[in-house]
């Protein structure tokens, strides 16, 4: 099944980051087929194509455009969330460095459809070479007379800034990267108003990640309907999904929406399966992460999933797995379902997805992600901040040996009390994220605490 | 106040200024704090007064969002400032264990500098580089895998790192 590559078509290309070989592949005629246009038709096209957010949230691109207001007294900017950070996310480094004239050429259509004034690209402060291509290219588009005033003679007067964070996890989070934007700590806002109406400089902004962006100019070129048809229905286009940890390949793959996520892990096409243990044999997978620490753990049993927005969100509900009876009933009934009833699936979040072997400890997993949230959580939430250390120091001490049944117990007590008391969903991750190893994999939680340590190598 | 930008830092404050609209001029506080960083060595206190006075900021201001960002370097480093990735893909690829390697090799714990100021080692977060690890950055370049330790205890490609950085070669370019 080779199928046509779209967002990582600049892999392998020489020197595929110069204006020149994005114009030989046949960049920049979806802008000029774009300003010959109505912006409503822009519009319109991303609607039909069911493009939806690729920085973990899946919100249809189209829909949130049209929160933005039509007339405005005030500028209307595009910022663009380039501050991929999720662990085990991957995959807007490679369109950056590789393909970044794709990325202004989706900024100016939409600058375009939307009547913007400017864009910022805000980059992770860590990825210098990232940063240093898609500069060079907006330099380049600037000298081609694609950013600037009149645009191709369209009337179209339009700038973009390259903005370089300085280390937050948090600001991958909308409302904190718009303060990092204007100069603060990134603290999330509360929504509403949402940046569509009230966002950077208090003006209507719109918040799109880098992949998203990066689709629009293939929208425009074939058509809305043309993208929805490579996915499957509700997630339309081919899609950047990653594989990284124990297996043969690990990397960045393209593939329709509604590959499996099976498929993404044992296909040759793909990762290739499990890596090899001593004997020459594939290693047993344990448990996959599959979209970004955020994203509940799911089993080896589990792996036939479609990974698009939906089918992830109702799938690996870890209802399957049987209560330790030293766990109290009401505890575990609780932890499984939303408030409300409805079982608690996993997420597609990013589509970057972790395989960890049987060589790994879950205690030590879910140590390592509730540190990574202790020293990211902002530390304005106290359910956050407080939940997330304390789920730390509650996991290093199971893992150490001096964990008891009532400290698991006590796990999803945090985990249940943190969520939705939070200003953003950073403590919904923290949350969903530890306490799925609990459920998933309570027997190993059991054999800390009854072994008084970790029966796994350590790594 | 006795710091101030170089004449190349100055122009690239100004062009740091120009990104911005006029009345808000806060926004460059973020570029400002990198170019700070890059002119002066790292982010000290009497650099965040630098910066807020050219921003027109109280100095609070400019040291809460110095000391909110793990970026900013509040202490001195070393020539070379190598960041170990310890999030959850570099973790099972071994990143404890390249942690451990380059403490034993450089005679520091992390977050310490090397007597001769020439490395600093520091634990970084997840650098987005998942398909490689364990991830290493080295002051703006990433070094790419770096493989595994061998079971004999050894770790050649760490070793050449250090041994190319060592003799001012850089970071070796790898595959």
């Amino acid at each position: 099944m080779a199928m046509e590559k779209i967002l990582t078509s600049a892999v392998g290309v020489p020197e595929s980051w110069t204006i020149g070989s994005y114009e030989k592949r046949g960049g920049y005629a979806a802008l000029r087929k774009a300003l010959q246009m109505e912006p409503a038709a822009i519009i319109d096209e991303v609607k039909k194509s069911n493009l939806r957010g690729r920085g973990g949230a899946g919100f249809p691109t189209g829909v949130k455009w049209g929160f933005l207001p039509r007339e405005s007294n005030v500028p209307k900017y595009l910022v663009i969330n380039a501050d991929e950070g999720e662990p085990g996310t991957f995959k807007d480094h490679l369109l950056m460095e590789l393909d970044p004239h794709r990325l202004v050429e989706g900024c100016i259509i939409t600058g375009w459809a939307l009547g913007m004034r400017a864009c910022y690209v805000f980059i992770r402060g860590e990825m210098f070479q990232e940063a240093h291509r898609v500069q060079r290219a907006i330099d380049e588009a600037y000298r081609a007379k694609l950013l600037g005033e009149n645009i191709l003679g369209s009337g179209l007067t339009y700038d973009m800034y390259v903005h370089m964070g300085a280390g937050a996890y948090i600001c991958g989070e909308e409302t904190a990267l718009i303060e990092a934007l204007e100069g603060k700590a990134g603290q999330p806002r509360m929504k509403p108003p949402f940046p569509a109406v009230v966002g950077l400089f208090s003006c209507p902004t719109i918040v799109n990640n880098v992949e998203t962006i990066a689709a629009v100019p293939t929208i425009i070129e074939r058509g809305g309907e043309w993208w929805a048809e490579q996915g499957c229905e509700r997630n339309g286009g081919p899609k950047m999904y990653g594989v990284s940890g124990h297996v043969r390949r690990p990397g960045v793959f393209e593939a329709s929406h509604g590959v499996t996520l099976e498929e993404l892990i044992f296909s040759d096409e793909f990762a290739g399966g499990p890596r090899l243990g001593k004997d020459g044999k594939p290693k047993k997978i344990k448990g996959v992460i599959p979209g970004g620490a955020s994203c509940p753990v799911l089993t080896p049993e589990e792996l036939g999933v479609r990974m698009d927005f939906d089918s992830m969100m109702s799938h690996g509900a870890a209802s399957a797995s049987k209560r330790p009876e030293w766990v109290d009933e009401q505890l575990w009934t609780d932890s499984l379902s939303w408030p409300g009833g409805r079982p608690r699936g996993t997420m597609l979040g990013t589509g970057c997805a972790l395989v960890m072997d049987e060589d790994v400890c879950m205690v030590r997993v879910a140590a390592n992600l509730a540190h990574f949230y202790h020293h990211e959580s902002c530390g304005q939430c106290t359910p956050c901040r407080e939940g997330s250390g304390w789920t730390a120091r509650v996991l290093d001490s199971i893992e150490a040996g001096t964990g008891t049944e009532r400290d698991v117990e006590l796990l999803l007590e945090i985990c249940n009390n943190m969520e939705g008391n939070t200003i953003c969903p950073f403590g919904d991750a923290v949350a969903m994220a530890v306490r799925s190893y609990v459920l998933k994999y309570p027997e190993e939680f059991y054999l800390h605490v009854k072994q008084g340590g970790c029966p796994y190598p350590h790594w | 106040m006795t710091l101030h930008f170089s004449e190349q830092g100055e122009q690239e404050f100004q062009s740091i200024l120009g990104r911005y609209p006029e009345d808000h001029r806060r926004a460059a506080l973020l570029p400002t704090l990198h170019l700070a960083q890059r002119e002066f060595g790292y982010v000290s206190l009497e650099a965040m007064e630098y910066v807020a006075s050219r921003l027109s900021l109280p100095t609070s201001k400019v040291l809460h969002v110095a000391t909110f960002y793990t970026m900013y370097n509040k202490r001195p480093v070393g020539r070379y400032h190598l960041q170990v990735c310890k999030s959850i893909s570099c973790a099972v690829m071994g990143a404890y264990g390249l942690l451990e390697y380059l403490e034993a090799r450089l005679e520091v714990e992390r977050g310490e500098t090397t007597g001769d100021g020439l490395f600093t080692l520091s634990e970084a977060e997840c650098l987005a580089a998942c398909d490689k690890g364990p991830m290493l950055q080295c002051n703006e370049d990433y070094t790419g895998c770096l493989g595994a330790r061998r079971e004999d205890g050894t770790w050649p490609e760490v070793d050449a790192l250090l041994d190319s950085l060592r003799a001012g070669r850089g970071v070796p370019v790898q595959g």
